[in-house]
């Protein structure tokens, strides 16, 4: 039946392609609206504007939930595109079905590509790798979170951007609420506060090396550290050092581009978005770390998206998405991503290129969150890997929103996300087998 | 008496079939499908599945957090129903009095209508957005701070106003065309008999607009339950966080946000026998009372 439905299908495409020049098309699911698409679409047309063997055709899908969504539906139905842009938060289910995608290491170099792991920069290369190290899925818009400062607003305060918590409690939180400014907002508690709060201070996030060995994962939400942290941000909205709006992202935001909010915790990749709105001189860096935790704090991870090749795709196909993917990783393209998105270059060449372009001398706030990524990595900064993460991130912004708004008490809010986010990942774990 | 009947046994299994087809395939078989499927923990991407039994039922009733969604739901579902229902009958009441002008005001009061659910959800979020909406600005006036995403009342509140407001126009029309089909000689009689208006109302137009009321109370309990989901999904900008949610938006969350098929597929079904229950029972005690004429 099968077979022969493919031998009728490569009739009539033989039929109908007749003497034309055979050129290879690839299909690009991506979640990259507004003017993040154009610059993808941009790509796409440089792309097939460089070779006349493959035409790449990218897609948008909607956010990256609905991406994620469509693409496992179309994988059921046999349908899938060859690539598929996959967020952070959704790399366990994807990288857990195992078969679904081909590991872009494996691809590059099976269609003659070089591939050295080395050559990406240092917090990009095992976000989305196996346990072993190897390249699962290519990293594509990386970003981590920053901290955005308003520089007339710490001018005005007599500060400079705090470097610890500590500093930004004692020192430049009092200064800007006398500056009439409040002094700090952020715009997502799970990346910013939780996730990347484990990274910069090198805590274990999950057993089982941060959920990497094994789907038999729990999540390390009873650590005393981030307790803490919650307490002392609760206690900063309480006394009007911190602004709160909800789980929102824009929500959070506004108030910094408004110029009401001194201090705003975003994403690298809000540059290219913040120069266009912002009518104030702003700039950026790093997320700041508790010293009472540590005295070495370390890399973050990165947040946004990788591209999956996958599986179940003729060989050419395959060859073209891997040409697709060299002609992406070169640093010219990178460049021009890095510089219209804010998104960080992935590969240590094209940091090179932008930096003997004088992007960063033009434009300092720009570099943050490659440095920010390129700091001392530790034990447990390269990444984690949990399942129906998607639905743990909404279980914690649910408690914290509650805690925050005096809903509930901290312990509550701590043991419901435990609890719920370790009920979740034994119930992801008997999916997988 | 006579039977009628088809000569040919066939005849009325081939006129029926198309129909059969329809449901079978766009709600027998989907719905066994979901059923089948609450039984499972699936890989989402189809590779693994493990029998679990009714874990996921189980696990459901457990869930202090599904209990509290579907406290929402019902309270929600009441208020929206009751509300839309009352501030359309009022609206068509007066409207059906109005001589001059009457068409103007009829196709002011329907406009609403022709605006979609997630249209008029953006709408609503543009309205009561926390840094930049003007009823936002309209509370602080009047020293409320409204926080709509980050007050479980307050987004509560927006999205009940926003939903009301939605499906007004729908109730105003059938019952506006309901009052018009009163006849005028039933109406002048109650007149000779009663010169009190609201006696008039609840005495004679009430119960022979019983058998619309009854339509629209159906499709409202719908609306409120299923047909919102627009509205909920801007309002809370895909991240429900505490805000609070209907048990259709769970379904959304958990199944296509989360990947989470198994757990969607107990909660859908779920849903299936409570619509299925409460159709029965609209049928069962309400319809008796009703006369249509």
């Amino acid at each position: 039946m099968k077979t022969t439905s493919v031998m009728i299908a490569g009739a009539m495409t033989a039929a109908m392609a007749g003497p034309v020049a055979a050129q290879t098309e690839i299909e690009w699911w991506h979640a990259m609206g507004g003017s993040l698409g154009e610059t993808v679409n941009k790509i796409a047309t440089e792309f097939n504007a460089s070779q006349s063997d493959y035409v790449i055709t990218p897609v948008f899908k909607g956010s990256y939930e609905e991406t994620l969504t469509a693409g496992i539906a179309a994988f059921r139905a046999g349908e899938q595109p060859n690539i598929l842009q996959v967020f952070d938060a959704g790399a366990a289910t994807v990288i857990g079905a195992q078969g679904a995608t081909i590991p872009v290491q494996d691809l590059l170099v099976d269609n003659g590509i070089a591939f050295d792991i080395e050559d990406y920069i240092s917090g990009v290369r095992y976000f989305y790798a196996d346990s072993d190290g190897k390249m699962i899925g290519m990293p594509f818009n990386s970003s981590s979170p920053i901290m955005y400062f308003n520089v007339d607003a710490l001018e005005a305060a007599g500060v400079t951007a705090p470097v610890t918590w500590e500093e930004f409690q004692d020192v430049t939180a009092p200064a800007l609420v006398e500056a009439g400014y409040v002094p700090m907002s952020q715009s997502h508690m799970p990346w910013i506060f939780t996730e990347n709060f484990f990274s910069r201070h090198n805590l274990p996030f999950a057993s089982a090396n941060n959920g990497y060995d094994s789907a038999d994962v729990t999540i390390n939400m009873d650590a005393p550290e981030i307790r803490d942290h919650f307490e002392a941000f609760k206690g900063w909205i309480d006394n009007g050092y911190a602004g709160f709006y909800g789980a929102s992202w824009d929500d959070n935001a506004t108030p910094f581009q408004q110029g009401e909010v001194g201090l705003w915790l975003g994403s690298s990749g809000s540059f290219g978005g913040l120069q266009k709105t912002a009518e104030f001189e702003f700039s950026a860096t790093y997320l700041p770390y508790w010293e009472a935790i540590t005295t070495e704090p370390t890399q973050t991870f990165i947040g946004g998206a990788a591209l999956f090749a996958m599986s179940g795709q003729p060989e050419e196909e395959n060859k073209a998405t891997a040409e697709f993917f060299r002609f992406l990783t070169s640093p010219e393209v990178q460049y021009m991503w890095h510089q219209e998105t804010g998104y960080v270059p992935i590969t240590e060449a094209a940091y090179e290129v932008a930096k003997a372009d004088g992007h960063y001398d033009r434009f300092p706030a720009a570099e943050v969150g490659i440095q920010q990524l390129s700091l001392p990595a530790g034990e447990w900064t390269r990444g984690y890997r949990m399942g129906f993460y998607v639905q743990i991130r909404d279980v914690m912004n649910r408690e914290y929103t509650r805690y925050l708004t005096g809903e509930t008490s901290l312990d509550d809010a701590f043991t419901a996300i435990k609890e719920e986010s370790d009920v979740l990942l034994s119930r992801f774990a008997q999916t997988q087998n | 008496m006579k039977r009628a009947a088809f000569s040919q046994p066939l005849m009325p299994v081939a006129l029926l079939l198309p129909q059969l087809i329809i449901i079978a395939v766009f709600f027998y078989w989907p719905a066994g499908e979901a059923i089948y499927s609450s039984f499972f923990l699936q890989d989402p991407f189809g590779f693994g599945s493990n029998y679990v039994g009714a874990d996921n039922y189980t696990r459901l009733a457990k869930s202090s957090e599904y209990a509290k969604v579907a406290g929402f739901t019902l309270f929600f579902t009441v208020l929206v129903t009751f509300l839309s229902l009352g501030i359309a009958l009022l609206l068509a009441v007066k409207a059906d009095k109005v001589i001059r002008g009457a068409k103007t005001y009829r196709t002011l009061l329907m406009w609403v209508y022709a605006v979609a659910p997630p249209v008029a959800g953006f709408l609503g979020a543009l309205l009561f957005d926390q840094n930049i909406g003007p009823i936002t600005d309209l509370f602080a006036y009047f020293g409320y701070n409204l926080q709509i995403g980050l007050n479980y009342n307050d987004t509560a509140f927006a999205m009940i106003v926003v939903s009301v407001w939605k499906q007004i126009p729908v109730n105003f029309i059938f019952l506006l065309s309901g009052l018009q089909s009163i006849p005028v000689a039933v109406r002048e009689a109650a007149l000779i008999d009663n010169k009190s208006g609201t006696r008039r109302f609840w005495d004679i137009t009430f119960p022979l607009l019983a058998p619309t009321a009854f339509f629209l109370l159906i499709i409202n309990i719908t609306y409120a339950l299923f047909d919102t989901f627009g509205v909920i999904d801007i309002m809370v900008k895909g991240n429900p966080a505490s805000n609070p949610i209907t048990l259709v938006y769970k379904v959304y969350t958990d199944g296509f946000r989360g990947s989470d098929l198994g757990g969607s597929s107990a909660q859908s079904v779920v849903l299936m026998v409570l619509v299925l229950a409460l159709t029965v029972m609209q049928f069962r005690m309400l319809e008796r009372r009703i006369h249509y004429t």
